[in-house]
């Protein structure tokens, strides 16, 4: 059975540290902002969002959620609006993965993605002089006029796979294949795996009571869960779920 | 000093008047051009769009323009295949009309895609589920039809008519006008389509996202409509404004009053399709996506004012003043109309463009705005002068209004 690729993030230990957002850009490549970038023209393929119960002081909450692409499994948006199949699901995997060569930066995939997961090169790439060495000699980096997104550290799989070919094996070790997001949480918030192995921790994961998955009922099946026992967490899931929750809190 | 040029007969401003009236022109589309090659050569950065403002003031006006423009293949149905000969004296008008707003949209597009030296990938590797790869391979082909049409127009001019071949060329192009005009109806009924099935099929953004009758969404059927609808205001509207910049009459009243009609019974069918629609999606297509409708329009700058503005103001009352006899057969009110179904169908672009981007999805992510930089206006301004210009020089050195002699002399 091929593998199908998912992460769970547990809500309740994310610190919002951001570790995972520098290590996504360490590792894929991703130039440092010009002057003159926004938080709106930057890139950031995981972005961390900070989110409140809507309370005052004292009963304020607060949860950081960090979102990249959800690697939605049916009808993913921005596979089926791209004009010349600059976006890809991999059968083999379930990643969907952009090919910035073939992207002629109509941005129509940005706004059809309903997580707003999807970045574009609005400038040149450029590393400062010295910064250069920094750079992942296993991920290409983009050029301007093109989007990209998440792609579960797919620099990583092809290193996974050489390993096993290398050893005579068809398979990859699951431990070769962590995205940099993983590897880098400090309080191991996020999990990956195939989630077609239901000894996996992600899958058991995400049927675990207290996972949710965001605007699931757009119908498009991210593969990336949460997971809170925070009541007021899981509801931001979606509007509908939002509005229920305030409503039943003011009783 | 031109007037060898002039067609016989006409009567046409001096020249140096005619060089007064387009100088500025000129100069707003030197000062786009400035502005899109800033775009070209150091990048989108040069605009205000954003990762969440994917798009912005270009495709907004784009889609508007189509729309307008669609007077060019709703004219040529209706006269060549539909034999109303009413229509003849805005036809080439028309033909005009709708190559400034067709050629001026796939300019804009040239400058607004990151890589527009990678557009002929879309003929490569297109991706035949993309609304937008229908509407690229429709666009281009139609771009071609009405370069096309416009030829036997531009063949009409005084100097070219003295050249037996050129005429034996127009008269048999013009025995190909009816299969031009069914090629450009076909072509055109699915880009317009097509153009609005690019919000419909957004299943990640309900507020744009429709239902599908067969295999397209709703949205592709409304636009379709709006367009037939917008196609003949838009030429009732600039025959009028030249009228007026000209001080001549150039077209009986008789074929502006159908162009009205046909505007009214289109914008009816639109309104009555577009209010089942709006039903529908308000109370099964947007709640069950998760996302109460009332949402939408909680932000003080889209508030349910914009959705009864766009139905009433510029819908239900253009609507009845275009199919009333009595206000149609009224210049001003027959005008006014027409302005107001102009801008409806703009409102509609904007809001399907602008507002469907603002709106955040995620619960926690906040409704943001954007105001577009002086390049994203520059760049646009240079089509509408380009656009201006271009009808300028057709108006003065070619026969665009067959009963302007008549209406002369009258």
């Amino acid at each position: 059975m091929p593998a199908r690729y998912g992460m769970v993030i547990d809500l309740d230990r994310c610190t919002g540290c951001g570790n995972c957002t520098v290590a996504c850009a360490v590792e894929n490549n991703i130039p440092p902002g010009p002057p003159g970038v926004t938080d709106r023209t930057g890139i950031t393929w995981m972005r961390v969002y900070e989110a409140d119960n809507g309370e005052g002081f004292p009963e304020t909450q607060s949860a950081f959620v960090p979102v990249m692409c959800m690697q939605c499994e049916e009808h993913t948006p921005c596979v089926s609006v791209c004009p010349q199949n600059a976006v890809e699901v991999d059968p083999e995997t379930g990643i969907v993965g952009q090919i910035p060569e073939r992207c002629l930066g109509c941005r129509y995939c940005m706004a059809a993605c309903p997580y707003h997961a999807r970045y574009f090169n609005w400038w040149d790439p450029k590393w400062p002089e010295g910064m250069e060495k920094t750079l992942n000699p296993d991920v290409s980096p983009r050029m301007r006029g093109v989007a990209e997104k998440c792609n579960f550290c797919h620099g990583r799989l092809h290193t996974a796979r050489e390993k096993a070919a290398a050893a005579g094996n068809a398979a990859i070790d699951p431990a070769d294949y962590v995205p940099a997001c993983v590897e880098s949480c400090p309080t191991q918030a996020i999990v990956f795996g195939d989630l077609n192995d239901p000894a996996s921790e992600v899958a058991k994961l995400s049927r675990d009571e207290r996972a949710f998955r965001f605007l699931s009922r757009l119908g498009t099946e991210p593969k990336v869960s949460y997971l809170s026992s925070r009541a007021w967490v899981r509801s931001l899931a979606d509007r509908v779920l939002a509005r229920d929750q305030k409503e039943e809190a003011r009783g | 000093m031109d007037s060898q040029w002039i067609p016989r007969g006409l009567q046409r401003t001096s020249f140096p008047r005619f060089l007064a009236w387009i100088l500025p022109w000129a100069g707003l589309l030197a000062w786009g051009l400035f502005g899109a090659a800033l775009c070209l050569i150091e990048g989108l950065n040069q605009t205000n769009m954003d990762n969440r403002f994917a798009f912005g003031l270009w495709i907004y006006l784009d889609l508007t323009i189509i729309a307008f423009g669609a007077g060019a293949f709703f004219t040529g149905f209706l006269l060549y295949l539909l034999r109303r000969e009413a229509l003849r004296p805005v036809i080439n008008s028309a033909v005009v009309l709708g190559l400034i707003c067709y050629s001026g949209a796939i300019i804009v597009l040239m400058v607004d895609v990151g890589q527009p030296l990678r557009a002929w990938f879309t003929f490569w590797h297109p991706n035949t589920h993309s609304m937008l790869t229908e509407v690229t391979f429709c666009l281009t082909c139609y771009l071609t039809v009405l370069l096309i049409e416009y030829v036997p127009v531009l063949l009409k001019n005084r100097q070219f008519r003295r050249i037996p071949k050129m005429l034996v060329f127009e008269f048999e192009l013009h025995k190909l006008m009816p299969i031009l005009a069914g090629v450009g109806a076909f072509l055109s009924f699915f880009h317009q389509g097509s153009l609005g099935g690019l919000y419909g099929v957004m299943q990640g953004r309900p507020f744009a996202f429709r239902e599908a009758i067969g295999i397209w969404p709703t949205t592709f059927f409304l636009f379709i409509l709006s367009a037939m609808a917008a196609g003949p205001s838009f030429l009732i509207v600039t025959t009028r404004l030249v009228e007026s910049l000209t001080k001549k009459r150039l077209v009986d009243d008789r074929a502006l009053r159908t162009l009205g009609r046909i505007s009214g019974f289109m914008l009816a069918g639109y309104l009555a399709l577009k209010a089942i629609d709006t039903l529908v999606w308000i109370n099964a297509t947007s709640p069950g996506a998760g996302f109460p409708a009332y949402e939408y329009y909680e932000r003080a700058s889209f508030g349910t004012w914009i959705l009864f503005l766009e139905i009433g103001v510029f819908g239900v009352l253009p609507a009845l003043l275009l199919l009333s006899r009595h206000t149609r057969e009224h210049r001003g009110w027959l005008l006014t109309a027409a302005g107001l179904v102009l801008s409806g169908i703009a409102l509609n672009r904007f809001v399907l463009t602008i507002q469907t981007l603002a709106l955040p999805t995620l619960t926690f992510d906040p409704f943001l705005s954007y105001v577009p930089s002086w390049q994203e206006v520059a760049t646009f301004t240079a089509v509408v002068a380009y656009g201006v210009l271009l009808y300028s020089l057709s108006y003065r050195y070619l026969p665009l209004f067959p009963q302007e002699r008549e209406l002369a002399q009258s």
